[in-house]
């Protein structure tokens, strides 16, 4: 994806600098917007590829511009916040954000948050022809839904394989305990994260080779749970 | 401020009285030294230039005497027919108050205040036919002579030698709205007498001339003026209190007064009143309780407590002494609170009495000292009536006495008789002794009395000869009644006054007793829940009612704190009644002078401050009202409550004081300690960024890789400063809440590695961890950072080839997790200190040591247990501990 478009909404100049600096000379096409009224406008006028949306906005709330670019666009939403509470963040991303960063971040956290996103869009796009997805030692046939790791093939109970299914669908990104719940099990269990856990904890004893050091199920404490695309 | 605002209840009397006034006509008094200074002439006057005014004036009463100047003035005004009274023969006119309030106009002239009206009319004086007037709405103008006021009569009597029987109490002219000051100087007084303009119709000739001789104008005068003044003094200080104005002069006097039970206490008070408002002098009140006295009655106790509230009322401090002799302690109470006037009441009662058991008035005068003795004729006081209720009640309990009077009487007859054949006739007498001695131990006094008769009676009939009659053979017999009586009634005055004596000492000491039982209670106990509930029962247990213990809310509305079988449930009337009393710290409710319609009576609970709180009794359906002795209880009670209640809020606002105190030096530490570790990599990355930015310097790519290098660390180190500080500022300020979920402790060892990567670099870690470990109950987040702290001391402190140990085990309840180095370890001792705030290892320089502490913070959160210490062969470990307790029922995950 070179050239790929990228949204900047973001009101502060010091950020603005360094942005920009960084995703230019990294060869992305760049657009500015400093209020969330502007960015909406650009997102519709120019169709980005990314839009990196700062939550603290000088005109709206960032969950605000959030909501409304998902009522039609389906564009990889990449949060930057300064709030370290996590509840902003779930929130954004329950919204329909695909990722977050929070400040301070540095160049190399935020270029290969965007690379997954491009990555995620081009995996979407073609993830109709394609039925395997491999990262690192997994390969997962989606068709038969089997499951193999270093093609030693791997038994996984129904709810074991919707778990990574679910996952593998949103590879790259953060995916909230209650998304996950409700994907698995059903709106009625959003809260019961424990039964969540469990499952986690069986899955990443069945892929991972160091379950301790998970290699690509990653947990993102308090927030949810992201598989992660080789770099 | 304060001091510009008139207290609540100098308000609240203001506006009583305003109310009451509202409807109530206007008085106004022409005040005058002596007849003949022309008060009728100016009243008239006044009329005139009031009706002229277009007010409409009647004229009741006006005695013109004839003199051609006053009669003139009456022309054109409307005059009242008086009414005519035939009384023993002679024909007295007289105002005719029903066609008066019949006519009803607005403004009536009466004449004269002090005259006595005809026998058989309405009243008895005229002043209150002018108060049915006023009553009325009708504005009365009136004329007074100083020597026919009452608290002046004696003095006038003693300059003059002349008495004047017509007089008008004080608060007749206190009642007045205006008092016009009629003045004449005796010169003219004296030369008008001679030209026959004066008529003076009450004295004869002789007193004429006695009365109006110059020295007495002079005094008359000076009177008169004095009373005006005095008034309009009075008035000053109403205005003062109204509009918030204090006191500026010092006060250099004090005045004590002594009171009883006795009505002419009244007058003893207003005395006292005026003189000290004379003087503006401070004034008390003191009674004195003398145990050895026989019991006072109810109606004296209500009596007394009447007489206090007047002297309350009227501004005194009231004080009640206890002791055997009232000069006594009158005078020792006077000595020290440096009293310099004392002022008592002539004694009413036979001089016999004072021979016999010293006078009271004497010994104050004797042992007075400095002190000036004012003795005041008190005989005029208006007695409160008394209560007929409590007659009866009296009246019941001698009739019921009586059989067992008889009885006594009976059984001493029938010892006599058989002791008649053995001992001698005058001996047989003691045995009715003995039956006076029983009934006066058992009942009241005229029982005992009667005991004493009937003995005497029976005595006579049965053993004297000759027996079986009334006579009395022999005069010696007279004597032996005469000494039994006599005997008998000292005897039962001896026993009463010791069953008394015992009675009231019992009393004191149950009421000590309780006192004390409650003060020893109160001081252990902490929370205001214990206090309200130990007060509560108390007063509920010795005063047999039900209480409640009202204490005000952060919005200051009045809640009890606890509901027991002893206390009662407030409705919204008895609410306010509570609300005004905390609001005036005044007693009121039942039986008090305020909102007495309550079902409860409210005493404020009074403390150094302020008032604190409210105490509500109610008495049971059966009890009529506390007395006198249960009052003090209460009160005494109340003040105990008030000071226990003090202490405990006292305490709570220490407490905050010092959670505040210490979180401020926290701060404080904080700061200094904050802006000196942030300044450090501020420093290096200010000179880093300054260098590169420099146009005159080449660097290399090295170099420049370098000084990016330390920019982009220090960044880093800063950031992990200002999350650590913020962390803990939340931790302390509560803002932190810990939000735990039932989790597997691996993922969050997982996140926490994950985190660290980069700092961690190729550095080895070990990670040890069973595959049966439970799940433990944490907050994910605050838990990662008490890994990631840990992780990052052992980096800081250990070389980077060295490896890192990170190892988790269920233990008993709890999942124990250890976090181990090789480095160069702890220095010995510091194994605990290290957690305490703002500590730093002195082995080497790192963060600002906070880290430690937050770990320990969120761990203690948690329920676990954080410590740390050196392992065999070097190195440190770091321990902490989660409580494991009720895993989550899984039963229910649905596959």
């Amino acid at each position: 994806m070179e050239n790929a478009l990228i949204l900047l909404i973001e009101d502060e100049t010091q950020m603005l600098r360094f942005l920009r600096i960084t995703l230019k000379g990294h060869g992305y096409k760049l657009v500015e917007a400093v209020t969330g009224k502007e960015g909406l406008m650009q997102a519709a006028m120019r169709n980005p590829d990314v839009i990196l949306l700062d939550l603290g906005l000088p005109d709206m709330d960032g969950l605000g511009v959030i909501q409304q670019l998902r009522s039609w666009s389906d564009v990889s939403i990449i949060v930057i916040s300064a709030r370290e509470q996590e509840e902003d963040k779930i929130r954004a991303l329950d919204t329909g954000a695909d990722d977050y960063l929070t400040k301070p971040f540095s160049a190399g956290e935020l270029l290969a948050r965007i690379r997954v996103a491009l990555r995620h869009k081009l995996f979407v796009s073609q993830g109709q022809k394609e039925h395997t997805f491999t990262v690192y030692d997994l390969k997962v046939d989606l068709s038969t839904r089997q499951v193999f790791i270093n093609d030693v093939e791997i038994h996984l109970t129904p709810i074991e394989y919707n778990l990574l299914a679910v996952l593998i669908k949103n590879a790259g990104k953060v995916v909230t305990h209650s998304q996950l719940l409700k994907e698995v099990w059903g709106i009625n269990y959003a809260n019961q994260t424990q039964y969540l856990r469990v499952y986690m904890a069986q899955l990443r004893r069945k892929l991972e080779s160091d379950p301790a050091r998970p290699k690509f199920l990653i947990n993102e404490p308090a927030i949810g749970y992201r598989l992660k695309l080789n770099e | 401020m304060d001091d510009q605002r008139p207290s609540p209840e100098a308000l609240l009397a203001q506006v009583k009285m305003e109310e009451a006034r509202k409807t109530q006509g206007n008085l106004k008094v022409f005040f005058g030294a002596a007849p003949g200074v022309g008060k009728t002439y100016a009243m008239l006057e006044a009329a005139r230039q009031k009706q002229s005014e277009g007010v409409e004036v009647v004229v009741a009463v006006v005695e013109t005497h004839k003199r051609k100047e006053t009669e003139k003035l009456l022309e054109g005004l409307e005059v009242l027919q008086k009414t005519r009274i035939e009384y023993r023969g002679a024909v007295l006119y007289e105002l005719d108050i029903d066609e008066a309030l019949r006519r009803k106009p607005s403004l009536i002239l009466v004449d004269e205040l002090a005259h006595t009206n005809a026998p058989e009319s309405r009243h008895k004086k005229r002043w209150q036919d002018v108060f049915e007037l006023l009553e009325a709405g009708i504005d009365v103008y009136t004329t007074l002579n100083v020597q026919h006021l009452e608290s002046l009569s004696d003095v006038v009597a003693q300059i003059t030698g002349v008495t004047i029987r017509e007089t008008v109490p004080d608060f007749v002219i206190e009642r007045a709205d205006e008092v016009a000051l009629v003045d004449l100087p005796p010169d003219e007084l004296l030369q008008r007498l001679k030209e026959g303009k004066v008529y003076i119709p009450e004295l004869a000739d002789q007193a004429r001339g006695n009365f109006f001789r110059k020295g007495n104008l002079l005094a008359l005068r000076e009177l008169a003026l004095r009373r005006t003044a005095e008034r309009v003094d009075e008035q000053i200080q109403d205005y003062r209190v109204v509009k918030g104005v204090k006191e500026v002069w010092p006060v250099s006097e004090r005045i004590l007064v002594s009171i009883s039970s006795n009505p002419r206490s009244i007058r003893l008070i207003r005395a006292a009143k005026r003189m000290a408002a004379g003087l503006r002098a401070e004034w008390m009140a003191v009674n004195v309780e003398a145990p050895s006295k026989v019991k006072p009655t109810k109606a004296d106790l209500a009596k007394l407590a009447a007489h206090i509230r007047l002297a309350e009322e009227l501004g005194a401090e009231t004080i009640t002494l206890t002791g055997q002799r009232a000069s006594d302690e009158i005078l020792r109470y006077a000595t020290s609170r440096n009293v310099t006037k004392i002022i008592i009441g002539k004694p009413a009662h036979p001089r016999w009495k004072d021979v016999l058991f010293g006078s009271m008035l004497d010994e104050i005068v004797r042992g007075s000292g400095n002190i000036d003795v004012y003795v005041i004729s008190g005989d005029r006081g208006q007695p409160i009536p008394e209560p007929v209720t409590k007659l009866k009640k009296q009246n019941t309990m001698i009739t019921k006495d009586i059989p067992m009077t008889v009885a006594t009487v009976a059984v001493c007859t029938v010892v006599a008789h058989f002791m008649d054949p053995y001992v001698a006739r005058a001996d047989l007498a003691m045995v009715y002794l003995i039956g006076v001695v029983f009934m006066a131990t058992r009942s009241e006094k005229l029982s005992s009395f009667l005991t004493a008769l009937l003995g005497v009676l029976a005595f006579d009939f049965f053993f004297v000869p000759p027996r079986y009659t009334f006579e009395v053979s022999s005069t010696s017999y007279l004597i032996t009644f005469f000494v039994m009586l006599v005997l008998a009634f000292v005897i039962s005055k001896l026993t009463l006054r010791v069953k008394d004596q015992v009675d009231s000492a019992r009393e004191r000491q149950q009421t000590t007793a309780s006192l004390y039982n409650l003060s020893r209670k109160l001081v252990n106990k902490q929370s205001m829940e214990q206090v309200c509930a130990l007060v509560i029962s108390h007063i509920a247990e010795i005063l047999s009612c039900r209480a409640v213990v009202l204490l005000p809310d952060e919005y200051g509305v009045l809640e009890s704190k606890i509901t027991t079988q002893d206390t009662f449930e407030l409705d919204q009337k008895e609410y306010s009644v509570a609300k005004w009393c905390y609001d005036h710290k005044q007693r009121a409710g039942f039986a008090t002078d305020t909102l007495s319609g309550a079902k409860a009576m409210y005493l404020p609970l009074v403390a150094s401050a302020k008032t604190i709180g409210v105490i509500g009794v109610i008495m049971s359906p059966t009890q009529e009202f506390l007395e006198q002795r249960q009052m003090h209880i209460l009160e005494s009670f109340a003040n105990q409550s008030a000071m226990a209640i003090e202490r405990v809020l006292l305490a709570d606002e220490a407490q905050q004081a010092l959670l505040k105190a210490e979180t401020e030096t926290l701060r404080n530490t904080l700061l200094s300690s904050i802006s000196h570790d942030l300044r450090t990599p501020l420093a290096a990355i200010t000179g880093a960024a300054s260098t590169i930015l420099q146009k005159d310097i080449t660097l290399d790519y090295n170099e420049n890789q370098e000084l990016l290098l330390t920019i982009y660390e220090e960044a880093e180190h800063l950031n992990q400063i200002i999350r650590n500080v913020l962390n803990m500022t939340r931790i302390e300020a509560g803002a932190i809440t810990v939000k735990k979920q039932w989790q597997p402790i691996e993922e969050i060892i997982g996140a926490a590695l994950n985190r660290m990567a980069e700092k961690l670099g190729n550095r080895a870690v070990d990670i040890t961890l069973p595959e049966d470990l439970p799940m433990v109950f944490f907050d994910p987040l605050l838990i990662e950072q008490v890994l990631m702290n840990l992780l990052d001391n052992a980096i800081k402190y250990t070389p980077p080839e060295m490896p890192i140990e990170l190892s988790s085990k269920a233990e008993n309840d709890s999942v124990v997790v250890h976090v181990r180095d090789r480095g160069p370890g702890l220095i010995a001792g510091e194994e605990q200190r290290i957690f305490d705030k703002f500590v730093r290892s002195t082995s080497k320089g790192g963060g600002i040591g906070l880290g430690l502490t937050i770990c320990r913070a969120i761990v203690t959160a948690h329920g676990g247990k954080i410590s740390a210490q050196n392992r065999h062969g070097g190195g440190a470990e770091f321990s902490f501990t989660l409580p494991v307790i009720n895993q989550p029922d899984m039963t229910q995950a649905p596959e």
